[in-house]
C-alpha cells in the first residue's frame, strides 16, 4: 500500500460509478481538484491534468465504511495503533472506520474521544470513536452520553462484554434517545456462553472444545429486541452469527422496532468446521457457526434484515494466538481481507448485485452511526474507492498493514480487490 | 509393517490397517510382561519426555513403565496448566524441552488441540496421552485390545459407552476406533451429558440404561467426575447411581453376561458397584495390563524406526 | 531387492537326513535328553526346532520342551533398515533355569540374530548351557559366534543368499541358493 498527498487535478477516466445514494450505476469520468469533486461527466478533457488514471475496467464506489474495528491504542499498541489500524483500513478500501471503546483505558470519557480524533487527523482515514455504554465498561453506570456525543462519539457500546443487566440496557436505550445514537450490545448470555471456545454442535463434539451454543446469542438478542421495543430506543446488533438471530431481527424489524444489524466477513465465509484445524485464529466471539447459519446470514443480507457488513477487526499479537485454545484470545484481523471475501462470497458465489453489496459497505453502515458521506456531486469532498470485481489474488501477509497477523485467511484465494482510494487530498494505492 | 501415521494425536482418521498392526504388536509385547525380566532393549538410546500438564496417575505410570520396559531414557515433567498460564507460555515450555534433543513427547494437557499444536512446534514424535475432552487414543487402543483379546473380532460386536460422554476424551477415541474396526456403538447417559450431534458419528443414543444393557455385548463405563459437577448437569451422585449406575439389580434383569470395562479410576458405588467391577465378567484389570503392552507397541512402532 | 533361484542345495529327503543327524549329534554331545529343551528362532527356526524335538522324542521315547523366540525386540539393525520389522510373539512355555537349551535357526550368517537371541534368552532365566544348531552356515560372520551343530556348510558370495523352505509355511522342504538381480 502507498499513500501520497495530492493537491492537483486528477482525472479518473471511464470508471463505472456505483452510486448507492441514487441507486444508480453508470460509466463516467470524475475530475478531482484539491480534494474535491470538480466535474463529473463523459469524455472529460485530459488537458491540464496533473494525473490521469484509466478506470475503464474498474468500479468506483464511495469509500467503504467499517463500523466495527478494534484498534488497540491506548493500552496495547504492540498489537495495533490508531495509525496502523487506519492504514490497514486503507489497504482494504475503507476510508471511514468506527473504533470500539474497549481500549485501556477505555473510551468512556470526553478526553479519550477527542484523543482518537487528534491522533488520526493527519491520516486519510476518518476514524470515529464509539464510546462505552457504561463507565469503565463495567455494566453498572451509563456514561455521559451527551458530552461524549458532543466530543464526537458516534455510537455507544461495551463491545466484548455483553450488557448482562437488563435494567442497564433499558437505561441506555432510553437515555441515548437524547443523543440519537445507537446502542450496540455484544449479545452473548455470559452463563450460556460459559467457557465456550467454538460453536456448540457436531464440530465441537468432534474437537472436544467447549461449546458456545447459538442460544447464548439468541436469548440475549431476544431480550435486547424486547427492551428496544418497550423503550423505543435505537438498538444495533453487532456481528450477528446465527440463523435464529436473523429470524429474531427480521421479525423485530417487521414489527417496527428501531433495530439494525451487521455481519462480519468471517461469519459469511467460514463455519465451525474450520475449528477442526485447531487454529486459534478461528477463535472469535461470537464463534464461527454452521453452514446453515452462514446461509441464513447471507439470506438476511439479501432481504435487508442485516443492514451492514463490518469486520470486527480484532488484532492480537502472535503470543496470545500461538498457544493452547483455552488461553488464546478471541478475534481476528479483518480490514485487509474483508472486501476480497465479500466479493468472492457474495458477488461471485451468491450473485448479489454489486450495488446492493456496496450499500452494505457504505450508506447503510454510515446511517447506523449517523455519518454523512460525500456523494457523487460537484463540490463534494473526494471519498471514493476504486475496485476490480474480477481480479484474482491470494491473501497473504504482505497484504497486511495491521501490526498483527492473526488471520485464518492467509493463502485464501479471492476474486475482487480494492485498488485505489481518492480521499480528500490523498491518493492511496491499496 | 510401518504405520501410515507419524504421530498419535487421535484415532479420528487412523486407518484399520494401522490399528491391526498396533493390536498385533501389542499382543507380542504382552508376552514380555509375563517374563521374569520384563525388559527388552528395543528403544535403547531413545529419549522420551512425558509432559503432564494435568494430573494423571494411571496413564503416566503406564507410559513410564512402557518406556522403561523398552529401555528408553525417559524423563517426566509435571506442570499444572494454571502455572503455565501465569508464567512461561506453552510454546516456550515446549521449545525448551525440544532444545534438549528428544525423540518423542508423550503429552497430557487439559486443552483440546494441544497435542496437534505441539506437533507443529517440534519435530519429535508426538503421542497424545489425552488432550482435554478431545481424544485419548492410547486408552481407546488398550480398550480395543482388551475387547479383541476376549472376542477375537470386532465385526458386529455391540459396545455401549455409558456416562458423561460430553466431557469424555475416552468416548470419542473409542467411537472413532471401534467404528473403524467394524463394531456397533451406543452411548448412554443423561441428556446433559450428551454432546450435540453425537448421533452423526454413527452411534446410537439412548437415555435409557436398560435399553443399553439389553442391546450390548460389552459396556464401557465412564468415570463420573465430581469436579465437573459445578455446572449442575446432574442433581446428585446418588440419583446418578440410581438411574445410570451399573448395579447387580440392573444386570440381573437382562439375563445375559455382559463384559464390563472401565477406564479408571473407578468411583465405586457411583457409576458402577464394586461387586460388578470386581466380578468375573469384568476385564478392568486386563485393560491395565494391556495398557502397558499397547503403549510399548505404539512407542516401538512410532519411535523404533527413527534413525 | 529381487532374487532368482540359482540352485537347489538340498531337497526334502536331504533336509530330513540332515535333521536326523543333528538330533543324533545333540543327544550324543549331551549324553541323552536329560534337561534338554529346544528353542527355535522365528520364523523358520521355529519349525526346524519342532522337527528336531520330534526326532529326539522318537529316539529317546520322551517329550522335551519346545519354545519359539522372536528376536526383533533385541535386534541392533532395525533402525538402519527401511522397514520396521514386525514384532511377533515369543512363546517359551517352560522355565529355562538349569536347562540345556538348543537354539535352532535356519541359516547362520552375520551372527547378529544369534547375538540378539542370546540376549533375549538371558532375560528368561539362567540356562545351564546354550548350544546353537543351524541347518546352514553360509559364512560372513560379523560376530564371534560359532554353531555347535551345523547341518550344511554353504559358503556364499556377496550377492547370494540361502533360502530355507519348510512345508509348514512354504510349498516344499528345500534349501535354495538364490542370487540378487540388479535392477
Amino acid at each position: 500500500m502507498h499513500i501520497h498527498e495530492f493537491n492537483g487535478k486528477l482525472l479518473l477516466k471511464n470508471g463505472t460509478i456505483l452510486d448507492p445514494f441514487n441507486n444508480q450505476e453508470y460509466k463516467s469520468d470524475i475530475l478531482f481538484e484539491k480534494g474535491v469533486i470538480a466535474e463529473i461527466g463523459e469524455n472529460l478533457s485530459e488537458a491540464g491534468m496533473d494525473k490521469v488514471l484509466d478506470a475503464s475496467k474498474m468500479y468506483v464506489s464511495p469509500g467503504f465504511v467499517d463500523i466495527h474495528v478494534h484498534f488497540r491504542e491506548p493500552g496495547n499498541e504492540i498489537a495495533e495503533t490508531l495509525e496502523s489500524g487506519a492504514k490497514a483500513a486503507l489497504a482494504g478500501g475503507f476510508t471511514k472506520v468506527c473504533t470500539m471503546p474497549n481500549t485501556s483505558p477505555c473510551v468512556d470519557n470526553e478526553a479519550e474521544v477527542l484523543a482518537v480524533y487528534r491522533k488520526t487527523a493527519h491520516l486519510p482515514t476518518d476514524v470515529y470513536p464509539i464510546a462505552a455504554i457504561t463507565q469503565g465498561r463495567e455494566g453498572k453506570v451509563i456514561t455521559e452520553m451527551a458530552i461524549l456525543k458532543r466530543a464526537g462519539a458516534v455510537g455507544f457500546s461495551d463491545d466484548g462484554t455483553p450488557l448482562a443487566n437488563g435494567q442497564i440496557l433499558r437505561n441506555a436505550l432510553e437515555y441515548s434517545q437524547i443523543t440519537g445514537n445507537a446502542i450496540i450490545n455484544h449479545a452473548e448470555d455470559p452463563e450460556l456462553r460459559g467457557n465456550g471456545i467454538m460453536n456448540e454442535g457436531l464440530a465441537s463434539t468432534q474437537t472436544g472444545l467447549p461449546g458456545n451454543p447459538s442460544i447464548a446469542e439468541e436469548t440475549m438478542i431476544n431480550r435486547d429486541i424486547e427492551v428496544a421495543r418497550f423503550t423505543g430506543g435505537r438498538l444495533h446488533v453487532p456481528h450477528v452469527s446465527t440463523a435464529g438471530s436473523v429470524d429474531l431481527i427480521r421479525r423485530a424489524k417487521a414489527t417496527g422496532v428501531h433495530i439494525t444489524a451487521e455481519v462480519t466477513p468471517h461469519h459469511l465465509s467460514l463455519t465451525d468446521e474450520y475449528m477442526k484445524t485447531f487454529d486459534a485464529n478461528g477463535k472469535v466471539a461470537p464463534p464461527l457457526r454452521t453452514e446453515n447459519d452462514r446461509k441464513a446470514l447471507i439470506a438476511g443480507l439479501k432481504d435487508g434484515t442485516i443492514d451492514a457488513i463490518a469486520t470486527d477487526h480484532a488484532p492480537h499479537v502472535i503470543d496470545v494466538k500461538e498457544t493452547t485454545l483455552d488461553l488464546a484470545s478471541f478475534g481476528m484481523i479483518g480490514l485487509e481481507s474483508a472486501f476480497g471475501l465479500i466479493m468472492t462470497k457474495l458477488y461471485h458465489e451468491e450473485q448479489m448485485p454489486l450495488l446492493d453489496i456496496i450499500k452494505k459497505l457504505t450508506i447503510n453502515p454510515a446511517k447506523i452511526m449517523n455519518l454523512t458521506l460525500p456523494e457523487f456531486k460537484v463540490g463534494e469532498k473526494a471519498n471514493v474507492t476504486v475496485f476490480s470485481a474480477d481480479e484474482w489474488w491470494v491473501f497473504s501477509r504482505k497484504n497486511v498493514e495491521s501490526r498483527s497477523h492473526n488471520s485464518p485467511f492467509f493463502g485464501t484465494e479471492m476474486t475482487g480487490k480494492a485498488k485505489l482510494i481518492v480521499k480528500d487530498n490523498f491518493i492511496v494505492n491499496c | 509393517m510401518n504405520l501410515s501415521i507419524k504421530h498419535l494425536i487421535g484415532l479420528e482418521g487412523v486407518p484399520r490397517e494401522d490399528l491391526d498392526i498396533i493390536f498385533d504388536t501389542s499382543f507380542s509385547f504382552r508376552e514380555v510382561l509375563e517374563r521374569p525380566v520384563k525388559k527388552v532393549p528395543t528403544l535403547k538410546g531413545k529419549t522420551i519426555v512425558n509432559l503432564f500438564f494435568e494430573n494423571s496417575t494411571r496413564t503416566k505410570m503406564s507410559f513410564d513403565l512402557a518406556e522403561k520396559r523398552l529401555s528408553a531414557d525417559s524423563i517426566s515433567f509435571a506442570a499444572s496448566s494454571s502455572s503455565l498460564s501465569k508464567g512461561e507460555t506453552f510454546k516456550d515450555t515446549i521449545k525448551n524441552i525440544h532444545a534438549m534433543k528428544i525423540d518423542a513427547v508423550v503429552m497430557r494437557h487439559p486443552t483440546p488441540g494441544s497435542a496437534k499444536l505441539l506437533s507443529q512446534f517440534v519435530d519429535a514424535v508426538i503421542i497424545n496421552a489425552g488432550d482435554g475432552t478431545h481424544e485419548h487414543p492410547t486408552q481407546a487402543i488398550l480398550d480395543m485390545m482388551s475387547i479383541k483379546e476376549k472376542f477375537g473380532d470386532f465385526k458386529g460386536l455391540k459396545v455401549s459407552i455409558i456416562g458423561d460422554i460430553l466431557h469424555s476424551r475416552v468416548a470419542l477415541s473409542n467411537i472413532y476406533g471401534l467404528k473403524t474396526m467394524g463394531a456397533e456403538l451406543m452411548v448412554c447417559g443423561p441428556p446433559t451429558f450428551m454432546p450435540k450431534g453425537i448421533e452423526h458419528l454413527g452411534v446410537r443414543v439412548t437415555h435409557n440404561i436398560m435399553e443399553a444393557l439389553e442391546w450390548s455385548d460389552v459396556i464401557n463405563v465412564l468415570r463420573i467426575q465430581m469436579e465437573r459437577q459445578g455446572k449442575s448437569l446432574i442433581p446428585s451422585l446418588k440419583e446418578y447411581r440410581e438411574v445410570f449406575g451399573i448395579t447387580r439389580e440392573k444386570l440381573e434383569k437382562i439375563h445375559k453376561n455382559l463384559t464390563i470395562m472401565h477406564p479408571g479410576p473407578i468411583n465405586r458405588g457411583v457409576e458402577i458397584d464394586s461387586e460388578i467391577a470386581d466380578s468375573e465378567h469384568s476385564i478392568i484389570l486386563h485393560q491395565v495390563l494391556n495398557g502397558v503392552a499397547s503403549r510399548m507397541a505404539i512407542l516401538y512402532l512410532l519411535v523404533g524406526g527413527l534413525k | 531387492m529381487q532374487f532368482k533361484e540359482k540352485s537347489k542345495m538340498a531337497d526334502a529327503k536331504d533336509l530330513n537326513r540332515t535333521l536326523n543327524r543333528l538330533a543324533h549329534e545333540i543327544l550324543e554331545k549331551n549324553k541323552g535328553s536329560e534337561n534338554l529343551a529346544v528353542i527355535g528362532i522365528r520364523t523358520r527356526g521355529e519349525f526346524l526346532a519342532k522337527r528336531i524335538a520330534d526326532k529326539i522324542r522318537e529316539i529317546e521315547k520322551k517329550d522335551i520342551p519346545v519354545g519359539v523366540l522372536d528376536v526383533v525386540m533385541y535386534r541392533d539393525d532395525f533402525r538402519v533398515k527401511h522397514k520396521l520389522p514386525a514384532v511377533e510373539v515369543t512363546d517359551i512355555p517352560f522355565d529355562i533355569d538349569e536347562k540345556i537349551l538348543i537354539l535352532v535357526d535356519d541359516v547362520v550368517y552375520t551372527g547378529r540374530t544369534v547375538r540378539a537371541a542370546l540376549d533375549a534368552l538371558i532375560d528368561f532365566g539362567r540356562a545351564s548351557k546354550i548350544q546353537l544348531a543351524c541347518l546352514v552356515d553360509r559364512g560372513h560372520r560379523e560376530m564371534p559366534i560359532k554353531a555347535d551343530y551345523v547341518g550344511k556348510n554353504f559358503p556364499t558370495a556377496d550377492d547370494e543368499e540361502i533360502r530355507v523352505k519348510v512345508t509348514e509355511i512354504d510349498d516344499e522342504d528345500a534349501i535354495l541358493l538364490v542370487q540378487r538381480i540388479e535392477e
